[in-house]
């Protein structure tokens, strides 16, 4: 099937049949089928999801309370509203975090001010006010982070003012983050929403003197099972000296003095590549899009660093640790490699890991036949190049923008602007190509997934993989195909790095060579001698 | 962690800190996965639908389907009747359920959809079915939205067929327990050949067997023409004051079909009540097979009493459950110290209080409580056992006491939900788990040199 584009294209047409007219043509502009010949790609994304169409997506507040906030350790994350979404944001998304000696660690906790029908009828500002002294009298945090979910904007709660006067009050940092789930189209607006208010009110409020050689912040990261751990383990092991991270096994007090930062590494574009670009335009450091996911991607992320500090001496510490990590690995690799040569996967994940993750499998033997992000832009697709032409929607309007200037205190370039150009012909500094350009002729791209478009193709393609998250797992495994999570990762990881892509190979293997495939059919299925009389049945 | 819960209490009036309840939504979702059919639908922004669906997925470790109205700003300033009726239009095309099953969430209530209003308006497919319930997720707790989700579908399915009397059979409503707890039950039902309308019924649903073909609507749940046909039945049986009083209430009011509102069925006390109201009320006799399961368990205890006898428990989760569960650990000579629900409800107090009335030991109980306040008191009162649900191991790892998993969610555990709690065999397998928690702590903290193989 694959190569053969018109195939393929039958497959989609299939897909497509079963919708009413108007979402058949809505759901036509999200996929793409991969065709080198035809030049530039255009797909459709981050736009409204049909009503009705059995969608992945979560919503603004997951986004922002879930993704962007979760993992800071020190943080009480305190949720405005009813009790469902603090409850589901406890400990669901695998974001780890140890805390520094004698630091606090909030992760394995979750607040909600518990929103009853009196408040919603009388407003909930009381009870926020009195939740945030409740929370310093019990805990005595540096920091709390409200967040609102959907009622609170509709019942006019004044979460900002609130925050306001409880700094004054306890003099902690209080921050408030008007993420209500109806916003946007996705999480992606919640990822904005919360980056935005930490760039405006918490990225350089507080100036440290760092005695580090090569202090970078590591941005787009979460820690899902452990990865962030295997990264600082690299980067460390080379020399590099992380400021702060957003936001996995990171913290508050950290991103306060970001900006000491002399490169920015982005990793999930979609979540916070705006962010990046502020820090440049207010304090002069770069951004480099790197990904520790894969060797191959890693290798190459660390030799983009080292050449972007350009110190020999640092650049001959990144080959020997390269070389290190690899003998621990390649052997084994290799032979996953011979065991999986020809598998298929399918993945539907996030904003980048749907990307990220080709390469993990290519080492490994295995081809991408579908990838798709559930809230990625189209920049995420097809490259920065497209952010000029992309449309505002309704939604994008609802989300407020910030603007950034130069800081003409902190403002430090740290590299001069030919220096950059000619990074920039060697390495994505300030850029990210996306997705598209590195997949296969005759793959097939699709965004925001729904569930009947999961099983049609399933059915279609049958690949050996389907990666997504949990709501669709069991429905894969249903059809006989093993399914790992790539936003939890399931119960395994670190995936990251060296030994994260063995790990993660073994995973794979685990699943995929696991017996109970080869029991789904009862034995009696094929054809059995009923010979026997016992009982007299015959 | 949960190193930063101090022993001393402070007052605490509005935050609350690690829950033992969630909103209404969730258990609409899963009543309405007990209907055949049924494709539950979420009416309010699309993260609710999405963290519903992962829930209930991660306990029972099974695809869960369900839809939304995806709600954008423009919806929730305008009201979401535009969102409802496109997502119906796709619904019906696209996914083809017999029944769809809309739940609110507190955005469209916060709002004030009229969804009956918007319904009957829309042309639906001749032969399909929507039900709606309202699940305002600030009142209550997700049993509220499962008893109000059980309650929209007698409200708007139930009928009296005039010219014959009854259909002679009995309603059933098992709660919000899993579907090897809703097998158990119709085991029951048929070992005394008692003919039974349960609702919801959630087996065949979400315990399917993977033969390599996945159905979007296996062959479980109560049919449509079934819920049609409980207001022809004789009674209704609601196990669970909590999770299904009001449906058989509800049942009675509209067509005077009379209920007994029983505790669920956990433990020998309670599954006995079950079985001699089902004797009142059929005439049938217990079936000697399911006697002799009653026998084993008494036996079982009488055996092992050694091992539970005056130890302390701490029992936490959902109102019904719990209630059963402080009343069959009571039964094993154990001491409740600290019981709790996160449910609001002053009922569940009064109950448990009742029960506690021969308890010569302080002890704890609160409905509308929380993790942090259960972990409070074990400091301050400590225990030897926990007995409920899968976020009970912060408590259990920061102070060392085992946790015996029950209830919902179990996240951290599989197979749960395939076995019964209730009922004679649900209470073997419980006392099952008991006793192995307690004594791999004894095994654990004995003397190596002390070591014992009979226990
Ligand atoms: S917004 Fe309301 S219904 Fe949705 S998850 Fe939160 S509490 Fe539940
Ligand atoms: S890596 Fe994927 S799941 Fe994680 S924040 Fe980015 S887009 Fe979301």
């Amino acid at each position: 099937m694959k190569n053969n584009n018109a195939g393929i294209e039958d497959v989609l047409d299939e897909v497509l049949q079963s919708y009413p007219a108007k979402s058949m043509k809505n759901r036509k502009e999200h996929m793409l089928i991969k065709d080198q010949k035809k030049g530039k790609h255009k797909i459709k994304a981050n736009t409204r999801t049909i009503p009705g169409i059995i969608t992945n997506r979560g919503c603004a507040y997951a986004g922002c309370r879930g993704v962007v906030l979760g993992p800071l350790k020190d943080v009480v994350q305190l949720v405005h509203g009813p009790i469902g979404c603090s409850y589901y944001a406890w400990g669901m998304r695998r974001h780890q975090g140890v805390a520094a000696e004698g630091g606090k660690n909030f992760i394995n906790y979750t607040f909600s001010t518990d929103m009853q029908d009196s408040d919603v009828v009388f407003g909930g500002e009381r009870k926020l006010k009195e939740a945030i002294k409740e929370a310093v009298e019990i805990f005595n945090p540096s920091t709390i982070m409200i967040t609102a979910t959907c009622p609170v904007g509709l019942i006019g709660d004044d979460i900002n003012s609130i925050a306001r006067q409880a700094e004054a009050e306890y003099g902690i940092t209080v921050m408030a983050f008007n993420c209500e789930g109806y916003k946007g189209v996705s999480q992606s607006a919640g990822h904005h929403i919360a980056n935005n208010e930490i760039m405006a009110n918490l990225v350089g409020i507080e100036d440290k003197e760092l005695d580090y050689k090569y202090p970078i912040n590591l941005m787009g990261e979460y820690n899902i099972g452990g990865d962030a751990f295997e990264i600082e383990r690299i980067l460390e092991k080379i020399g590099y000296d992380i400021v702060a991270s957003f936001s996995g096994n990171g913290t508050a007090d950290q991103i306060k003095y970001s900006h000491e930062a002399d490169l920015n590494l982005v990793q999930c574009h979609r979540s916070i590549n705006y962010i990046a670009e502020m820090f440049e335009e207010k304090y002069g450091i770069p951004w480099l899009k790197v990904n520790f996911l894969g060797v191959d991607a890693t290798i190459k992320a660390l030799r983009n660093m080292a050449e972007y500090f350009d110190d020999p001496e640092l650049k001959e510490r990144t080959e020997k640790v390269i070389a290190e990590e690899l003998a621990q690995i390649e052997g084994p690799l290799n032979r996953y490699k011979e065991l999986f040569e020809g598998k298929t996967a399918f993945l539907f994940v996030g904003g980048s890991r749907a990307h990220h993750y080709q390469n993990v499998f290519k080492r490994i033997g295995i081809e991408t036949v579908v990838a798709g992000y559930e809230f990625g832009h189209r920049d995420d697709y097809e490259g920065r190049e497209v952010i000029p032409d992309i449309e505002m929607t309704a939604d994008d309007r609802n989300i407020p923008e910030l603007e950034v200037t130069k800081d003409d205190k902190k403002y430090n370039m740290r590299i001069s602007k030919a220096k950059k150009e000619e990074l920039q012909q060697k390495m994505p500094l300030d850029y990210y190509e996306g997705m598209i350009k590195e997949m296969e002729d005759g793959s097939i791209v699709i965004d925001d997934l729904n569930h009947h478009e999961h099983i049609k193709l399933t059915e279609a393609l049958e690949p050996d993989i389907f990666c997504s998250g949990i709501k669709d797992k069991y429905t894969s495994h249903k059809m006989g195909i093993f399914s790992k999570q790539l936003h939890s990762y399931d119960y395994s990881g670190p995936y990251a790095g060296f030994k994260g892509h063995l790990q993660f190979a073994e995973d794979i293997a685990a699943g995929i060579l696991n017996p109970s495939w080869s029991y789904i059919n009862p034995p009696w299925k094929d054809n059995v001698e009923l010979a026997g009389t016992i009982g007299g049945v015959r | 962690m949960q190193d930063l819960v101090p022993k001393e209490y402070k007052e605490r009036n509005s935050l609350v800190i690690n829950p033992v309840k969630t909103c209404q939504p969730i258990g609409a979702m899963y009543a309405a996965l007990g209907v055949h059919g049924a494709l539950p639908h979420s009416h309010g922004s699309q993260g609710c639908c999405s963290y519903h669906r992962m829930h209930l997925t991660k306990h029972f470790r099974e695809p869960v389907v369900a839809s939304s109205s995806s709600f954008t700003e423009g919806a929730s300033v305008f009201g979401g009747r535009a969102n409802l009726e496109t997502a119906l239009k796709n619904i019906f095309a696209v996914y083809d359920p017999q029944v769809v099953a809309i739940n609110t969430t507190c955005l469209s209530e916060t709002i004030g959809d009229d969804i009956g209003s918007i319904i009957n308006g829309f042309d639906v497919p001749e032969g399909k079915t929507i039900i709606h319930a309202s699940t305002p997720s600030y009142v209550g707790s997700h049993i509220t939205g499962f008893s109000n989700m059980v309650k929209a579908m007698i409200k708007q399915l139930s009928e009296k067929n005039e010219e014959a009397k009854t259909n002679n059979k009995l309603n059933l409503i098992p709660g919000f327990v899993d579907p090897g707890d809703i097998r158990e039950i119709k085991r029951i039902l048929e070992a005394m050949d008692i003919d039974y309308i349960l609702f919801p019924d959630q087996s065949d649903v979400l315990d399917t067997p993977l033969d390599g073909n996945y159905d979007m609507y296996p062959e479980g749940g109560v049919t449509i023409p079934e819920l049609n046909d409980t207001g022809n039945s004789q009674a209704t049986i609601a196990l669970g004051e909590f999770a299904s009083a009001d449906s058989a209430f509800e049942l009675e009011k509209k067509h005077d079909v009379k209920p007994y509102i029983l505790k669920s069925p956990v433990g020998i006390k309670a599954t006995d009540e079950l079985l001699m109201q089902l004797m009142k009320l059929t005439g049938k006799e217990v079936p000697a097979k399911i006697e002799k399961e009653r026998g084993q368990l008494v036996d079982i205890i009488a055996d092992t009493h050694h091992q539970f006898h005056g130890k302390k428990v701490a029992v936490y989760g959902d109102p019904d459950i719990v209630i059963s569960l402080t009343e069959f650990v009571l039964s094993l000579g154990m001491r409740p110290v600290h019981v709790l629900t996160g449910t609001p409800d002053n009922k569940f107090e009064e109950t448990v209080t009742e029960m506690m009335s021969d308890a010569d030991w302080e002890y704890n109980i609160t409905a509308g409580g929380d993790l942090f306040q259960l972990h409070q008191w074990i400091k301050n009162d400590p225990v030897d056992l926990l007995l409920g649900n899968s976020y009970g191991k912060l408590v259990a790892r920061q102070e060392d006491i085992p946790l015996v998993r029950v209830g919902f969610p179990i996240l951290d555990r599989s197979v749960h939900s395939y076995l019964p709690t209730i009922g004679y065999k649900g209470a073997i397998l419980l006392v099952e788990k008991i006793s192995g928690a307690l004594l791999d702590r004894k095994d654990r903290d004995t003397d190596f040199e002390l070591t014992e193989f009979v226990l």
